[in-house]
C-alpha cells in the first residue's frame, strides 16, 4: 500500500495509507485530511481539491479539462499544481502540499 | 453527559452528506461529548451524486463512494449506527435533552439533536407502479437495482425530465439503449434553469437520439408476469419499456420534526443559523427550509436547496450553533449535472432574474447563460464551460459583477471581465 503524505500550507504533515487505483483526493477525504474540500466528489466540477505535487512524486500528465479548471482555483496555480481527484495512486509513495484555502 | 450504556451527547439523525459533515465539524470545533450518527441504510454514509452518473456506468462501486473510513469515525469517537430507522423522538419536559427510538426498539438518548433526515423521491400512484422494473433513484440500493435492470434492458423510459432523469437517460442512451423521456411540463428541468437552458437540453438530448416528449401525460404502466413492458400515455399510445425510472423530485422528510412540533413549510423551517423553531434542534441539508442565502438582494425569501454544497455549508453552521458559536452562510450555492458528455455547472440562484445574457452559441454545446437582476450578476448556467463557472462563482462569492453588456463577448475570458469591475455598492 502506498503511503500518501499531505503537507498543510503551514507545514504540518499527515501520512495515511492509500490504495493503488484510488485518487489522492479520495484518500484525503476518507481520512478527513483538512485542506482538501472536493465538493463534487471527483467529477471535475468544483476545483476544490487543488494540491501542489512534491518533486519526488510522479503522476500521469493532466488532460485539458483539469488544466482549464486549474485556472480557477482559489489559490493561484503553480508549475506543480494538480487537481487531486485526477491523481491516481500506484504502489509508489506520494507527497503533496495543500493550499491555504480551496474556496 | 456520561452514563452507563447509552450516553447523551449529540444525536444526528440521518447518515448522509450533511450528517457526516455535522459530526466532523463538531469535532473540528473542539466538541468532546459523545456523537452518535444514526441512519437506516445498511451502508456507511456515501456520496449520492455519482449514483445517477458514474455508478450506473460501472465506473465506480458503492464502496468507493464511502465518505470516510470506519477508522476515521473510530479515531474521532463518532459512533456510526447503520440499519436503524428512527421512528419517534421526544424531548424532555424542560427541553434539555430527549430520546429517539428506532423501529427495532433501540433507544438513543441525547442532550443535543440534529436532523439531517434528507428527502425521499416523490412517488406517483400510477397503476402498475408496483411492477418489477419500475424504479426510483435515491439510495445506493436503488442504484444497484437500476444498474442491474439497465444491463438487461433495450427500452428505457424515464418519467420526469429533471436532473436525475436526464442523467440516467443520457447514460442509458450512450450505452446504446432506446430511451424515451416523458416530461409533464412544457420544458425540461423547469425548476432549475431558464427556458434557454431547457431548450438547449431538449435539442442536445434529441441530437443524441433520446426521444423527449413534453407535456406528456402518463396514464399507467403496463406489464406482463409482474414485469413492466410499457408506459401508456394519456392519448392511448404505448411506449415500450423494460425499465422505467421515475424521477419527479423529492419530498423532504419531516416526520420526526413534526413529532417535535417544529415549524414546517416545504421542509423543516430553520433560521440562518440552522436552528429550528424550538430554538434547540438544528436541521441541515435537503430536509431544511432556509432563508435565501444569496449575497445579492432579492429573489425568494426562503427555499430548500438540494445540493452537496448546501448540505456541507448548512451542516457546518448547524455544528457551530449546537456549540453556541457564531456562524453564517458564506458560500455560493452551486449545482452540477453531468449528462453523458454535457457538463452543466450552475453558480448562484437565478430566481427573480430580470435579464439574461447568452455567452456563446448553444448549438456549439459550449456556452453559458448569465442571469442578472437590476444589472447585477446573480447566477450562471455553464455548459461545458468550467472556466465561466469558476469565474462566475468567484464573482458571486466576492460580491463582484460582470457588466451585462460585456458578458456575451466570448473572446474575453469571463475572469477578466470580473476582475475589471469593482464590487457593486449596496450589496
Amino acid at each position: 500500500m502506498p503511503s500518501v503524505t499531505y503537507i498543510s500550507a503551514s507545514g504540518s504533515e499527515t501520512a495515511v495509507a492509500g490504495f493503488a487505483g484510488d485518487s489522492v483526493m479520495e484518500t484525503a477525504v476518507r481520512n478527513g485530511i483538512p485542506g482538501i474540500v472536493a465538493e463534487c466528489g471527483g467529477s471535475l466540477s468544483c476545483a476544490t481539491c487543488h494540491v501542489f505535487v512534491c518533486a519526488d512524486s510522479v503522476f500521469s500528465p493532466m488532460e485539458d479539462l483539469e488544466d482549464a479548471m486549474l485556472d480557477g482555483t482559489a489559490i493561484d496555480r503553480e508549475e506543480n499544481s494538480r487537481l487531486s481527484c485526477q491523481l491516481r495512486l500506484s504502489d509508489a509513495d506520494i507527497r503533496v502540499t495543500t493550499p491555504e484555502t480551496q474556496v | 453527559m456520561t452514563g452507563t450504556g447509552t450516553s447523551a451527547g449529540t444525536l444526528i439523525i440521518g447518515n448522509c452528506q450533511a450528517g457526516v459533515q455535522l459530526a466532523c465539524s463538531l469535532r473540528e470545533l473542539g466538541d468532546t461529548d459523545p456523537i452518535v450518527l444514526v441512519g437506516e441504510e445498511p451502508h456507511a454514509p456515501y456520496q449520492r451524486p455519482p449514483l445517477s452518473k458514474a455508478f450506473l456506468k460501472g465506473e465506480v462501486t458503492a464502496d468507493s463512494l464511502t465518505f470516510r473510513t470506519h477508522e476515521f469515525y473510530r479515531e474521532r469517537n463518532i459512533e456510526l449506527v447503520t440499519r436503524e430507522r428512527i421512528v419517534s423522538v421526544t424531548r424532555d419536559g424542560d427541553g434539555s435533552g430527549g430520546t429517539a427510538v428506532a423501529e427495532s426498539g433501540r433507544r438513543f438518548e441525547f442532550a443535543r439533536l440534529a436532523l439531517t433526515t434528507g428527502a425521499v423521491p416523490r412517488q406517483i400512484p400510477f397503476d402498475g407502479s408496483e411492477l418489477e422494473g419500475v424504479s426510483y433513484l435515491r439510495t445506493a440500493t436503488d442504484a444497484a437495482q437500476l444498474q442491474q435492470g439497465l444491463a438487461a434492458a433495450r427500452n428505457v423510459v424515464v418519467v420526469g425530465g429533471g436532473f436525475i432523469g436526464l442523467e440516467v437517460a443520457a447514460g442509458a442512451r450512450a450505452a446504446g439503449l432506446t430511451v424515451t423521456v416523458l416530461e409533464a411540463a412544457p420544458r425540461l428541468v423547469g425548476r432549475a434553469v431558464s427556458e434557454q437552458t431547457s431548450e438547449f437540453y431538449l435539442q442536445a438530448h434529441r441530437r443524441r437520439g433520446i426521444r423527449v416528449v413534453l407535456n406528456a401525460q402518463v396514464a399507467r404502466f403496463l406489464g406482463e408476469h409482474d414485469r413492466v413492458t410499457g408506459v401508456e400515455l394519456g392519448d392511448g399510445t404505448v411506449v415500450p419499456a423494460d425499465v422505467v425510472l421515475i424521477g419527479v423530485g423529492v419530498i423532504p422528510r419531516t416526520e420526526l420534526a413534526e413529532q417535535l412540533g417544529l415549524a414546517l413549510d416545504n421542509g423543516i423551517v430553520v433560521d440562518g443559523t440552522a436552528l429550528c423553531s424550538d430554538g434547540l434542534t438544528v436541521a441541515a441539508g435537503d430536509c431544511a427550509n432556509l432563508p435565501n442565502p444569496s449575497i445579492t438582494p432579492g429573489g425568494v425569501a426562503r427555499l430548500r436547496l438540494e445540493s452537496v454544497q448546501n448540505a456541507v455549508e448548512q451542516a457546518k453552521i448547524a455544528a457551530a450553533t449546537l456549540l453556541s458559536l457564531p456562524a453564517a452562510y458564506s458560500t455560493v450555492p452551486w449545482f452540477w449535472s453531468d449528462q453523458a458528455d454535457l457538463k452543466l455547472q450552475i453558480a448562484g440562484l437565478s430566481g427573480g432574474h430580470d435579464q439574461i445574457v447568452l455567452r456563446g452559441e448553444p448549438d456549439s454545446e459550449t456556452f453559458s447563460v448569465l442571469y442578472y437582476r437590476a444589472g447585477q450578476l446573480i447566477a450562471a448556467d455553464c455548459i461545458n464551460k468550467p472556466l465561466d463557472f469558476i469565474a462566475a462563482r468567484g464573482a458571486l462569492h466576492h460580491g463582484q459583477n460582470v457588466p451585462a453588456d460585456l458578458a456575451g463577448d466570448v473572446t474575453i475570458p469571463l475572469k477578466k471581465l470580473v476582475s475589471a469591475v469593482p464590487a457593486l455598492a449596496g450589496k
